[in-house]
C-alpha cells in the first residue's frame, strides 16, 4: 500500500510519518511536495504535523489552497483515505473537507504531553485495528488544538458518530481535566459523514515503538492499512463468485 | 479604494486571549472593563471603481480567506 504524505512549506511531521509507514508497518510512501497537483497513485493520503506557512493568519488557512489539495480533494471525493494529524487536521478543517475548527487552547499555552484518548467506533477505517472503548495514550504537541464547532453541529456530528477518538482520562471518563485543550465535547479526533477522511490532534506517529514510550498510535496506521487490505479482499472475492 | 475588514470570534466561542486581557486590565485596576473580545484586523488597498465594487470584493476576500466562517464573523468599511 502506498501513502503519500503531503508536505506544506512549514510541516515537520512528514519524516516521523514516513518512518511509521515505511521502518514500522513495512508500506511504501512518498514525500509530495505542496505544488504538486498528481498523488501519482497513492492508497492513501496523510497530511502531517507542523506549522504550514508559520500558521499564519490562521493555522491550515493558507495551506488549504496549496495546488495540492486540489488532487486531495478529489481524491478524498472518490473515497480515498485521507487523514489530517494535527496541523493536517487544522487544514482539513479549514478546506471544510471535515467539519468543525480549531482553535487557541483555553490556557493559550502550547501543550505538550502525553493524553488518553479513547476509540469511539472501530467499525471505519481508521480504528479498526482497535476496538471500541479502547484508550490509547498518545502525545498532544499543540497551540491550537481546541475543536469547536456550533452546537447543532456538534449534535449531527455525533449523531451520525463521527467522533472517532475523545480525551479521557485514565478510567475511560471524558472529564474536564482530562481535555488538555478545551475542545467541544473532549473531541480529539473526527472523520466527515462518509468516513474516509479523518483528523486527530494527538500524535499517533510519536507512539508507534518501545523506544518513543509506547506503540499505542500505531493502532490508527495499522487501520488504515487493514482497512484496505479488507476492501481489496472483499473485492477480490466479489469477482471470483 | 481602501477597505478595512473586522474578524471577530462569534459571540459563541470561548475567547481566551479576550479572557487574559481582560483579567490583566483587572489586575491593573480597570474593574470597569466588563469583558474583552479579540479580532483581527485588515486594511486592503484595491483596484475598484467604486465603495460598493470594493465592499463586495472585500467581502469575497473575507468570506474566502480572511475569515474562518466556522468560528468568526466579519464587517467591512470602505474609506
Amino acid at each position: 500500500m502506498k501513502f503519500a504524505i503531503v508536505v506544506f512549506p512549514g510541516s515537520n511531521r512528514d519524516h516521523d510519518a514516513w518512518h511509521v509507514v515505511t521502518s514500522v508497518l513495512g508500506q511504501s510512501a512518498e514525500l509530495l511536495y505542496h505544488k504538486e497537483t498528481d498523488l501519482k497513485g497513492a492508497d492513501a493520503v496523510i497530511l502531517p504535523g507542523g506549522f504550514s506557512y508559520g500558521d499564519y493568519l490562521r493555522t491550515g488557512a493558507i495551506a488549504r489552497f496549496s495546488p495540492v489539495m486540489g488532487a486531495v480533494r478529489r481524491f478524498a471525493d472518490r473515497g480515498g483515505p485521507v487523514i489530517g494529524i494535527c496541523n493536517g487536521f487544522q487544514i482539513l478543517c479549514e478546506a471544510h473537507l471535515l467539519p468543525g475548527a480549531l482553535a487557541r487552547n483555553r490556557s493559550l499555552s502550547f501543550i505538550c504531553q502525553p493524553v488518553t484518548v479513547r476509540v469511539e467506533r472501530a467499525d471505519v477505517s481508521f480504528t479498526c485495528a482497535s476496538h471500541e472503548g479502547q484508550l490509547l495514550r498518545i502525545p498532544v504537541k499543540h497551540g491550537e488544538g481546541r475543536y469547536v464547532a456550533s452546537e447543532d453541529e456538534l449534535d449531527a456530528i455525533e449523531r451520525r458518530g463521527q467522533v472517532l477518538l475523545r480525551y479521557v482520562d485514565e478510567r475511560g471518563e471524558p472529564t474536564d481535566a482530562a481535555n488538555p485543550n478545551g475542545s467541544m465535547r473532549s473531541i480529539a479526533g473526527v472523520a466527515n459523514e462518509r468516513f474516509n477522511v479523518f483528523g486527530m490532534m494527538p500524535h499517533p506517529e510519536h507512539a508507534v515503538e518501545d523506544a518513543l514510550g509506547g506503540s499505542d498510535g500505531l493502532r490508527i496506521f495499522e487501520s488504515i492499512v487493514l482497512a484496505r487490505f479488507s476492501v481489496s479482499k472483499s473485492a477480490e472475492e466479489s469477482a471470483t463468485r | 479604494m481602501r477597505a478595512r475588514v473586522f474578524v471577530t470570534l462569534k459571540p459563541s466561542v470561548f475567547d481566551p486571549q479576550g479572557r487574559t486581557i481582560q483579567e490583566a486590565l483587572h489586575t491593573l485596576g480597570y474593574a470597569g472593563v466588563q469583558d474583552v473580545r479579540q479580532g483581527k484586523y485588515f486594511e486592503l488597498e484595491l483596484a475598484a471603481g467604486s465603495a460598493d465594487q470594493a465592499r463586495t470584493l472585500a467581502a469575497e476576500v473575507a468570506d474566502k480567506l480572511l475569515a474562518n466562517p466556522v468560528i468568526e464573523s466579519y464587517r467591512v468599511e470602505v474609506d
